[in-house]
């Protein structure tokens, strides 16, 4: 593979670096929506909520931003992904959808039947935002039918198979380690005690379907590792990954939850760096015939917009990554609910 | 009904349903700032209750603003993807500056402002909210400098025929500024600020006809009254700038807007009619004439080009054009009136005694509503056929990959949910009215007491 670090590798990577930061942020979230149900407490539940309650929609910005980035740089990918995925997507805006309104709703009436309607609605949207997202990233492993003209040729049938399923699932996995981590940061208590129980069963849970997916991608998709053969250095993230893994059952189990965190957050990032590599240069492989994927360049908007856009996002970011750590700051520590609470 | 006709419904559906509110986080968020000044300026607690009863209004309008807002995000490549690819360089980054210097100030500072009372203190309070109101105002620059590209394409260049052809940027400012953009998002802005501003005036004046909250529904009133006042007027002057700006720029939306079927001077200014668009006349009409000649060129020999001079494929449907457009200007003159009667009342210490008034004052929510979604129907029908004027035509940017019962689904999935959450939205605002602010007229104080 040619690697030159031209404008449209460097924002082949910005937009993984979106994605990798919603990843990580509103992972947690959909994390504590996935386990919410198992929490069975009217006040625990709130405190669940509570915990993602001032973040989340912040968190949600990372992916229309990213798919604002990838409408303004990759226009083509955006274009034949949005549409050729119409079905799936839909179900992901509907799904998006409930969980805004869910935790805005929840709290707003007393009754019982009320709130057990919304913390449904919740909790099952925010699995399968999790699972769509891990669907909609397999098939760009698997690679898609795609048109000489662009266009995606399969059907919303297509998109779905065993592999494809058990990525969406390790995804569900994963969040829900990680939300049960962020959990476990964020609350005291009886509450706390539980969700650090469910921390080493999500793990369990992840590593499994982990390993399941990593054995059928190297089988079944052997080209997701060719970069790797040829540049062995690339094999770090591969260790690094694992190392991170492996340190959230320790950190847990010394009572460093912050670093268990850090841990997990580290390998949501480490996993979609070996995703990016795998595909890079293609965004969408085509599995008709190679020559019609789409990558870096020919799915590209012009050098100039290219440019325009790397200006604005270096301008933008640092004001960004400002505020959401301070924001992050202030809210720091253990959730207490007040009037203003959901 | 095939793929082009029910995408432009579901199109028109979400964003309709969109529009209802962002623009009243906007107008409640710059509210929000002025009261909490208030508060800061006169430390009366009064001012912080008030403030805090409002931001649980901004929080409802603002979670279903991001819960559907997220939908129109995506749409653009789910269902006009060859669309997208035309205009992907100079579209997609308006979309992306909004995300990035909108959307995270935004939902950054709104953390703050909604959950922040007692963990930041007074000044970095205010500091957010100020954040919160600039980030809302700011994604709707982006927005309608993306909206006013379609309108007023500049700044660019086509690249490649056919399938292939692009939009490609040549000059990021001249895109930006193209000609109409900073008409129409003044008028999109202060179009805002009333919808914001009139249901604050509509909930006070409601407390005051059962009285209840006495002494928040006058402040709050009296507060939004200014605003009102100030956008109102303000809006006569946008709206005039833009219908000049069509004219120069979108003659056949002019044309459509005012039913001019030949080209002409003297050119009359319809108050209300019903435009028979295969006869080419105004029925039940009543016009100003040489008006509309004087409005757009101060001269009444100004020349208007009538739709006659377009292609009939090249033209916009008129009637419904104009019926929207009409009814727009009416709504914005009522408001003025509207406005200045209340302010009137105010300086004569009668404002609240006229129950009739607070009467119009809480039904006058409804106005700025129905005006910013004609005003919205004005702009991008009277585009038509266009879907970037003069560039791409609205049946060309469809996505191929997407069959008609994938959109027929997904409409009817739209519309079944978005009914849900619209009476939803409405349930837990009169929750939220019926529960009223906390306690804030038995605070004592021994500033500010409003004498009316």
């Amino acid at each position: 593979m040619e690697f030159t670090f031209d404008l449209n590798t460097i924002w082949f990577f910005l937009i993984g670096i979106l994605l990798v930061g919603y990843a990580i942020l509103d992972g947690f979230d959909l994390g504590v929506g996935a386990l919410h149900l198992f929490v069975k407490d009217d006040l625990d539940r709130r405190i669940m909520l509570n915990s993602i309650g001032p973040v989340w929609d912040g968190n949600e910005v990372w992916l229309v931003t990213g798919g604002g980035a990838l409408f303004a740089a990759f226009p083509h990918v955006y274009a034949t992904v949005f549409s050729g995925f119409y079905t799936a997507l839909m179900m992901l805006l509907f799904m998006l959808i409930f969980r805004a309104v869910a935790i805005e709703f929840r709290s707003k009436r007393p009754m019982k039947w009320w709130r057990q309607m919304w913390d449904v609605a919740f909790s099952i949207a925010s699995i399968f935002i999790a699972f769509l997202a891990g669907v909609s990233v397999a098939n760009l492993i698997t690679g898609v039918p795609i048109g000489p003209d662009k266009e995606f040729i399969g059907t919303f049938w297509s998109l779905i198979n065993p592999y494809t399923i058990l990525v969406g699932i390790t995804t569900v996995a994963l969040f829900m380690m990680h939300g049960s981590i962020y959990g476990v940061m964020k609350t005291e208590g009886e509450l706390q005690k539980k969700l650090r129980s469910w921390v080493n069963n999500t793990i369990k849970f992840f590593i499994i379907s982990y390993l399941i997916t990593t054995l059928a991608t190297l089988i079944y998709y052997p080209h997701m590792i060719q970069h790797f053969k040829e540049f062995p250095a690339l094999f770090v993230l591969a260790v690094l990954n694992m190392l991170a893994i492996a340190n959230i059952p320790r950190e847990i189990s010394k009572g460093r939850d912050f670093l268990a965190f850090l841990s997990s957050c580290a390998s949501i990032a480490a996993l979609l760096s070996l995703f990016a590599f795998g595909i890079f240069p293609n965004f969408v492989l085509a599995s008709n015939n190679p020559e019609y994927s789409l990558n870096i360049y020919n799915a590209a908007s012009s050098q100039k917009t290219l440019n325009i856009m790397l200006i604005i996002a270096l301008s933008g970011i640092p004001f960004v990554l400002a505020y959401t750590i301070s924001i992050y700051w202030i809210f720091r520590g253990k959730v207490k609910l007040n009037n203003m609470s959901y | 009904m095939d793929v082009e006709i029910l995408s432009r419904i579901q199109f028109a559906f979400t964003i309709a349903f969109h529009y209802i509110y962002p623009p009243l986080s906007i107008g409640i968020a710059i509210i929000l700032v002025i009261m909490e000044g208030m508060y800061l300026k006169t430390k009366d607690k009064f001012f912080e209750n008030m403030t805090k009863f409002w931001v649980k209004v901004f929080a409802l309008t603002f979670a279903i603003g991001v819960a559907t807002g997220i939908v129109m995000e995506f749409e653009f490549g789910t269902n006009w993807a060859t669309y997208s690819r035309f205009v992907g360089d100079v579209f997609g980054s308006a979309l992306a500056a909004e995300g990035i210097f909108a959307f995270f100030l935004e939902s950054g500072f709104l953390a703050v402002l909604v959950f922040g009372w007692d963990k930041v203190g007074p000044k970095m309070h205010f500091f957010s909210t100020i954040m919160v109101s600039l980030g809302s105002m700011f994604s709707a620059v982006w927005i309608v400098v993306a909206n006013s590209w379609q309108q007023t394409p500049a700044g660019f260049h086509v690249v490649g025929e056919g399938i292939n052809a692009r939009a490609e940027i040549t000059d990021f400012w001249a895109m930006v500024f193209n000609p109409s953009s900073v008409d129409r998002l003044l008028h999109v802005l202060s179009g805002c600020w009333l919808a914001g501003a009139f249901l604050i005036i509509s909930v006070s004046a409601y407390y005051l006809l059962r009285d209840r909250h006495i002494r928040f529904a006058k402040a709050s009133i009296k507060i939004a009254l200014v605003v009102v006042m100030i956008a109102s007027l303000f809006q006569l002057f946008t709206g005039h700038r833009s219908a000049v700006g069509v004219h120069e720029n979108q003659p056949a939306k002019l044309a459509a807007m005012e039913a001019v079927f030949d080209d002409q001077t003297n050119a009359p200014l319809y108050l209300f009619g019903w435009v028979d668009e295969d006869n080419q006349k105004v029925n039940f009409g009543v016009a100003i004439p040489g008006m509309l000649s004087y409005l757009i060129g101060f001269d009444s020999n100004t020349k208007v080009t009538g739709l006659n001079s377009f292609k009939k494929e090249d033209r916009p449907p008129v009637n419904i054009v104009f019926q929207a457009y009409h009814l727009m200007v009416a709504i914005g003159f009522a408001l003025i009136g509207i406005s200045l009667l209340g302010i009137f009342f105010w300086w004569r210490g009668t404002l609240f005694k006229q129950r009739w008034m607070l009467w119009i004052f809480v039904f006058s929510v409804l106005l700025p509503q129905i005006a910013n979604q004609i005003g919205w129907i004005t702009a991008e029908v009277g585009r038509q056929p266009w879907i970037v004027y003069g560039l791409l035509r609205t049946s060309e940017g469809l996505s191929k990959a997407v069959e008609a019962g994938q959109v027929l689904f997904s409409l009817i999935l739209f519309m079944l949910i978005y009914l849900g959450l619209f009476i939803l939205f409405i349930y837990l605002l009169n929750e939220k009215i019926k529960h009223g602010p906390e306690d804030v007229d038995s605070i004592p104080s021994e500033i500010g007491h409003p004498k009316a």
